[in-house]
C-alpha cells in the first residue's frame, strides 16, 4: 500500500513539469515579457522606459533560461525559469502582477470557495440518488421515461441561466437573501443559501441521469436476478444489493473532485460575489494577471492529481477485490 | 462578389464530409442497419431535423459576399466593405431598419418615456412611438386580431409549401430507389409531421416580423430575434468544427498508442495524462489570453473587421479542440488495444498484412461508434461552454452574434427597472432548443452504437 502511493506521487512529478513547462511556454515563450507589458500598459505610446520598470518591478527581466552576467548556480538561478517556474513546485507562487502576495489570498479565499463547494456537493449527492433510485423503482414506466426526458431539459438550460434566474426571482422579486455578497461567519450562511441552492439544481439533470444509468447496470447483473429468485422484495433489492454496490463508483467519483472543491467554481462565485478561488482567478483572467493564473493552473493540476490518487486509494477501501500493486 | 471567411471555408468541409458520410452509410449495410434505429425512434427523427435545421441556417449564414454599390453614374461600382450572407438577404424584413433603443416584444413604441414635442410650445413625457414596425398593421387596426390573421395566413401558407414538398421531393425521388430503409425513413408520417412543424413556426415567425418585433428590440434598436437567429452559426461552428479540429489527433494518437504499444504508447499517455490533468477551464483561459496578447502585439494583416472576429473564432475553435481531444483519445487507446489482441487481426498479422492495412482496414472500422458517440455527445457541451466562455470574455470576439454575448449583454438588462427580460429569454430559447435536441440526439445516437446500452429500457 505504502509502496503504490509512493511510486503514484513518484509518477505525479513528470505530469507536474509536464504542466509546469507548458505554462511556461505559453506565458513567456509565446509572448515575451515585453509584449506582455506593453499590453498592461496600454498598447499606444508606450516608451522602452516604462517597460522596463514594469519589468524590474516584477521580475521579469531577467533572461528565460540562462543568465550570462551571474556565475555558478547564480545563472540558472536568476532567471524567469527559476524564478516564477520552478518555484511553484515549493508552492512559492510569488507576488501577483498587481503586487499582492498570491499564497496569502489563495489562503483567504479557499474557504468561502469550500464553503459553498462542500455543501452543494454532499446536498446534490443526497438529492441525485434520491432521484435516481426513485426512477430505477419505476423503471419501464412512463414515471422513469418522462422523467429521464426532464432530467435531459435540466441538462440542455446553461448555468448562466440557473444563476441569473435564480438570482432574479429569489432575491429581487422575492427578497428572500441577498442578491450578492459575503461576510465572514456565521452571517455568511444567509449569503450562502441561493447559490448552494442553485448549484443544486443545475447538477440535478445531469446528476441523478448518470447515477440511474449506474444503477441499471448493476441491476442487470446475476447476483440481483439470484437476490429477486430467492423471493426478496423488490425494495430489497434495491437498497440492500443494488444500492450498495453502485455506491462503489459513486463514491469513489467524488473523492476524485474533492480537492478541486478547494477552487471553487468560477462562474457561481463571480455572480454572487463570494470572494473564493473562483472569483479570484476570474478577476485574474478578466484584468490579465498571469501570474495568478499560472499559480491557479499549477495549484489545480497538483489538486487533481491528489484526487486521482486518493481514489486509487478509496478503491481498495471499499471494494476488497481491487489490490494495488 | 462571394467572400470565403476562414471558418465558412472549414464549415464546408464539415457539410461536404458529413454528405460522404451519408452516402458511405448508405452504401454500408450494418451501418445503415444501426443508424435505422436512430431513425425508426420518434425522438431521433425530430431531433435529427431539428439539429438539421439548425445547421441549414448555419450553412446559409456561412456564405459571404459583398454587396455591389454603384456609383452616381449607374455603372461604375465598388464592393461595399460590409460583408453580408445569404441569410441576411432572407432576414432583411429583420434588420435593414433599427430603432432607437429598447422595445418590447409586439410593441409598438420605445421601452422608456422621452420628451415629445406636440407643438411648438407644449412638450409631453410619453413613449415615442416605433418608426418602423409595430403601428403599420396590415389588417386591422388592433394588435391582437392583425398577429391572429398573420399567423392563420402564415399556417396556411406553409401547410401549402409542405405539401409541395412531400408530394415534389420525397414521393418522386423514393419511387425511384427500390431502398425499403429509406423509403421506410421518408414515408414516415411523424417525420412530415415534424417537418410542417419547422417549416410553420419558421414561416409564422418570418411573417411576423415584417409587422413587428417578435422578441423585441435591444439596447441600439437592433431585432432580437435577428440577433438570435445570426448567433446560430456561432453555436453550431462552434460544435462542429471543435470537433473536426481534434478528431485526427485523438484518432490517430488513440489508435497508435493502442495497437503499437511500448514507448509510442508512454509518450502518448504521458501527454494526454498531463493535458488532462490541467482543468480545462484554466487552460482554455490561459491559451486564449496568450492568443489575446499574441493579437494585440501582432496585428495580423485583416481587411475588415470580420475577418478579425472570424480569425478570434477560429482561435477559439482551436483551443477548444486541442484541449479537448484527451477523453475521446484514451478510450480510442483502450478500443484499439482490445482489438489488437481479437482474433481476426491476429488472423491478417499471420497473413502478412501490413500494420498500415491492418489499422485501416479492421481497427478503424471498430472503433468508428466510440467517435461517433463522442462527436454527438460533446456538440451540446461545447455550445454551452460558448456561452460560460463568453461570460468570462474569453469567449468569441464581442462584435460577433452569439448567445453567450447576448447572456452577457443581458445581466445588465436584468438590474434595470422595469425589466428588460426579452434579450435573455430569447438567447435561452435557442440556446436551448439547440442544446436539448442535440442531447436527445446524442441519447438515440448512443443506444443506437454502444454495444453495452439497454434498448430494451426504450
Amino acid at each position: 500500500m505504502i509502496n503504490y502511493i509512493v511510486k503514484r506521487i513518484l509518477y505525479a512529478i513528470p505530469i507536474l513539469i509536464g504542466v509546469n513547462l507548458l505554462t511556461f511556454t505559453l506565458f513567456f515563450v509565446v509572448n515575451s515579457p515585453d509584449e506582455v507589458a506593453r499590453l498592461h500598459l496600454g498598447n499606444k505610446r508606450v516608451t522602452q522606459e516604462q517597460i522596463i520598470t514594469w519589468n524590474q518591478e516584477r521580475g521579469y527581466d531577467k533572461p528565460l533560461f540562462y543568465n550570462k552576467s551571474e556565475k555558478g548556480l547564480e545563472s540558472f538561478r536568476k532567471t524567469i525559469f527559476y524564478e516564477k517556474s520552478l518555484k511553484l513546485f515549493l508552492f512559492d507562487f510569488g507576488v501577483s502582477d498587481s503586487g499582492r502576495d498570491i499564497k496569502y489570498d489563495i489562503k483567504q479565499r479557499m474557504w468561502p470557495s469550500l464553503a459553498i463547494a462542500l455543501p452543494s456537493l454532499f446536498v446534490g449527492l443526497l438529492i441525485n440518488i434520491t432521484i435516481a433510485l426513485f426512477f430505477v423503482f419505476f423503471r419501464t414506466t412512463k414515471v422513469d421515461y418522462y422523467g429521464v426526458i426532464l432530467c435531459v431539459a435540466l441538462m440542455s438550460i446553461s448555468s448562466l441561466f440557473y444563476i441569473i434566474g435564480g438570482q432574479y426571482l429569489i432575491s429581487k422579486l422575492m427578497h428572500l437573501t441577498p442578491i450578492s455578497g459575503y461576510e465572514h461567519g456565521y452571517e455568511a450562511i444567509k449569503f450562502l443559501i441561493l447559490p448552494v441552492i442553485i448549484s443544486v439544481i443545475y447538477g440535478i439533470g445531469s446528476g441523478s441521469r448518470w447515477y440511474r444509468s449506474l444503477f441499471l447496470e448493476e441491476i442487470e447483473k446475476d447476483y440481483v436476478k439470484t437476490a429477486r429468485s430467492k423471493g426478496l422484495s423488490e425494495s430489497a433489492v434495491l437498497f440492500n444489493h443494488v444500492f450498495k454496490n453502485a455506491l462503489i463508483p459513486i463514491l469513489t467519483g467524488v473523492v476524485v473532485i474533492l480537492p478541486l472543491l478547494f477552487m471553487g467554481s468560477l462562474i457561481v462565485e463571480s455572480f454572487f460575489g463570494i470572494p473564493g478561488l473562483g472569483s479570484y482567478t476570474i478577476d485574474a483572467i478578466q484584468s490579465q494577471d498571469f501570474a495568478i493564473v499560472r499559480s491557479m493552473v499549477f495549484l489545480g493540476t497538483v489538486l487533481y492529481i491528489i484526487g486521482l490518487i486518493l481514489t486509487d486509494i478509496s478503491y481498495t477501501l471499499v471494494d476488497p477485490r481491487v489490490r494495488l500493486k | 462578389m462571394v467572400t470565403f471567411l476562414l471558418t465558412d471555408i472549414f464549415f464546408y468541409i464539415i457539410i461536404l464530409s458529413l454528405f460522404l458520410y451519408i452516402r458511405y452509410v448508405i452504401n454500408t449495410p450494418d451501418i445503415l442497419e444501426t443508424w435505422s434505429y436512430v431513425f425508426k425512434n420518434k425522438t431521433g427523427i425530430l431531433s435529427a431535423i431539428v439539429l438539421s435545421f439548425f445547421m441549414m441556417i448555419a450553412f446559409l449564414d456561412s456564405i459571404h459576399f459583398k454587396e455591389k454599390i454603384y456609383n452616381n453614374d449607374k455603372k461604375s461600382y465598388v464592393y461595399s466593405s460590409e460583408i453580408k450572407s445569404l441569410l441576411d438577404t432572407i432576414l432583411i424584413p429583420m434588420y435593414e431598419n433599427t430603432e432607437k433603443s429598447y422595445s418590447s416584444p409586439f410593441s409598438g413604441h420605445l421601452y422608456t418615456k422621452e420628451t415629445i414635442k406636440v407643438s411648438d410650445k407644449i412638450e409631453e413625457r410619453d413613449y415615442p412611438k416605433l418608426l418602423h414596425k409595430g403601428n403599420h398593421n396590415k389588417y386591422f387596426e388592433n394588435n391582437l386580431y392583425n398577429i391572429f390573421l398573420t399567423l392563420i395566413i402564415a399556417l396556411a401558407k406553409s401547410f401549402l409549401i409542405s405539401i409541395f414538398i412531400y408530394l415534389i421531393i420525397f414521393r418522386r425521388t423514393l419511387f425511384k430507389k427500390d431502398n425499403r430503409m429509406i423509403s421506410a425513413l421518408f414515408d414516415n408520417k411523424f417525420l412530415f409531421l415534424s417537418v410542417f412543424s419547422i417549416i410553420s413556426i419558421s414561416l409564422v415567425l418570418y411573417d411576423l416580423s415584417f409587422q413587428y418585433y417578435v422578441l423585441g428590440t435591444d439596447k441600439v434598436g437592433v431585432d432580437v430575434l435577428y440577433k438570435s437567429i445570426k448567433s446560430i452559426r456561432t453555436g453550431i461552428l462552434i460544435g462542429t468544427l471543435t470537433t473536426i479540429v481534434m478528431l485526427p489527433f485523438a484518432v490517430f494518437l488513440g489508435i497508435f498508442a493502442g495497437y503499437i504499444g511500448g514507448i509510442v504508447d508512454d509518450i502518448i499517455q504521458y501527454i494526454y495524462t498531463t493535458l488532462n490533468s490541467i482543468p480545462s477551464v484554466l487552460l482554455i483561459a490561459s491559451a486564449i489570453l496568450m492568443l489575446q496578447v499574441f493579437m494585440a502585439n501582432n496585428p495580423l494583416e485583416f481587411e475588415n473587421i470580420y475577418e478579425r472576429a472570424d480569425m478570434r473564432l477560429f482561435f477559439l475553435c482551436m483551443i477548444l479542440g486541442l484541449t479537448s481531444w484527451t477523453g475521446l483519445c484514451r478510450l480510442l487507446r483502450g478500443e484499439s488495444m482490445k482489438l489488437r489482441e481479437v482474433e481476426y487481426v491476429q488472423a491478417s498479422k499471420t497473413f502478412g498484412l501490413s500494420k498500415f492495412s491492418i489499422i485501416v482496414r479492421h481497427v478503424m472500422p471498430n472503433i468508428m461508434h466510440i467517435v461517433i458517440i463522442t462527436v454527438v455527445l460533446d456538440f451540446s457541451a461545447l455550445v454551452l461552454a460558448e456561452a460560460v466562455l463568453s461570460y468570462v470574455n474569453i469567449g468569441v470576439d464581442p462584435t460577433t452574434y452569439s448567445w453567450g454575448n447576448m447572456i452577457n449583454a443581458a445581466r445588465l438588462e436584468m438590474s434595470r427597472e422595469p425589466v428588460v427580460w426579452w434579450s435573455l429569454f430569447a438567447a435561452f430559447l435557442f440556446m436551448f432548443i439547440l442544446v436539448l435536441f442535440a442531447n436527445l440526439f446524442s441519447d438515440v445516437v448512443r443506444d443506437a452504437f454502444d454495444p453495452r446500452a439497454s434498448k430494451h429500457y426504450e
